[in-house]
């Protein structure tokens, strides 16, 4: 099987039904355990007491908001460079997914931090540069609707990520670069976790969780996005017939 | 996938776009950082970097045994330190629930001098470290705090 072939539309829309199903499923069941596990077996915390569990929401949701980005960014620069259809399809689709992880990430945030710090919202370094990816992605996907032609409008968007991922290290390091009220890295950098194992472990799970959720729902949506794109084409129609 | 002249000329555009637009946002970061700052440490007001008289943010760590309460009122008067310098905190207010001596804050407000700061808002500021209770109680004992990162 070479890559021409997967990157086929019709071998994609043909040949992953099932595997959408099975890993959306699958998310579930792992999803259950992942809150089981983070929500009643994880310690309580020495200081926050139980109000720190919200993490094992937040953090993967705004790791994964600068995965999918990056993602998006990507599969962007590949569109662009090489014209597959699919990634085409796979970048733009991308947006809507990061845009919810990115919320998520925001709101989380939010509610945890009211009774730690004392306020909903600061316009610090890491809250702003979050928010603005949430723009960015908001930018993406307003973008891509107000073309009639889609394969214009991805080219657009695409350099629209492109633009954007400078956002991503910012996001990153500006716990380090700026005075932040919002805490540096814990598990992210290259010196030991400053986290109790029997909590990291957790997290790390939930992590794994939000990833197949992320490409469960993404060939879901690259799916429509290729019946969209198809629908008045000779096998699209001659399979949806069958 | 092969690299084509086409491909490579399309490459090229996009790199030199992203180099663009980079460099461009590294320049306007690095020009904006003085003023980026959220909050000052108790160093830059001694070394006479904050404003005084205007409204600032400034963060740092609630000294140990520094905290004093009014008895008939919510006035509180607390000492926070950095690396090296400390500054007297005056507050009238509710303090959030993670203050404690020892932990950081983050506080709006005005200096009223040098060392002296009257603040508006007081918030808790929590660092990266998370453990359950025994583990923090061990630490405790062995380190006498928990300072040892």
């Amino acid at each position: 099987m070479n890559i021409s072939k997967i990157a086929n539309l019709k071998f994609f829309f043909t040949n992953t039904k099932n595997l959408s199903r099975f890993l959306g499923l699958f998310t579930f069941i792992l999803f259950f355990f992942g809150i089981y596990w983070g929500l009643y077996v994880a310690p309580s915390d020495y200081l926050q007491g139980e109000s720190y569990r919200i993490m094992y929401l937040h953090v993967p949701a705004a790791w994964l908001s600068l995965q999918v980005y990056m993602f998006m960014a990507i599969t962007g620069f590949v569109s662009l460079v090489w014209k597959v259809k699919i990634m085409e399809i796979i970048s733009i689709q991308c947006a809507p997914i990061g845009a919810y992880f990115t919320l998520i990430a925001l709101v989380t945030g939010m509610v945890w931090g009211k009774p730690t710090w004392g306020t909903y919202w600061v316009w610090d370094a890491r809250l702003t540069s979050e928010l603005i990816l949430l723009f960015l992605y908001i930018g993406v996907i307003a973008l891509y609707s107000a073309f009639s032609d889609k394969r214009q409008a991805v080219k657009i968007t695409s350099l629209l990520a492109i633009v954007g991922l400078v956002n991503i290290p910012i996001i990153h390091y500006s716990v380090e670069w700026w005075n932040t009220l919002h805490q540096g890295p814990s598990v992210t950098k290259f010196e030991q976790p400053s986290m109790h194992i029997s909590m990291l472990l957790p997290l790390l799970y939930m992590f794994l969780v939000f990833n197949v959720y992320f490409i469960a729902v993404l060939i879901k949506r690259v799916q429509l996005g290729i019946y969209n794109r198809e629908k008045r084409s000779k096998w699209m129609e001659d399979y949806l017939s069958d | 996938m092969k690299i084509t002249e086409t491909n490579k000329k399309r490459m090229i555009k996009i790199f030199v776009f992203f180099f663009a637009i980079s460099s461009f946002s590294a320049l306007l970061i690095y020009a904006f950082s003085k003023n980026m700052v959220y909050f000052y440490t108790p160093s830059q007001i001694i070394k006479q970097e904050a404003p005084i008289n205007s409204f600032i943010r400034i963060g740092g760590m609630v000294k140990v045994n520094s905290f004093q309460k009014s008895k008939d009122s919510l006035k509180v008067t607390f000492k926070i330190y950095d690396l090296n310098e400390e500054i007297n905190v005056k507050y009238d207010g509710i303090l959030p629930d993670l203050f404690a001596e020892g932990q950081g804050v983050v506080m709006t407000g005005k200096l009223i001098n040098n060392n002296t700061f009257v603040a508006n808002e007081v918030l808790a500021k929590h660092d990266e470290n998370y453990m359950p209770p025994e583990v923090a109680d061990m630490m405790k004992e062995k380190n006498g705090d928990l300072s040892n990162k």
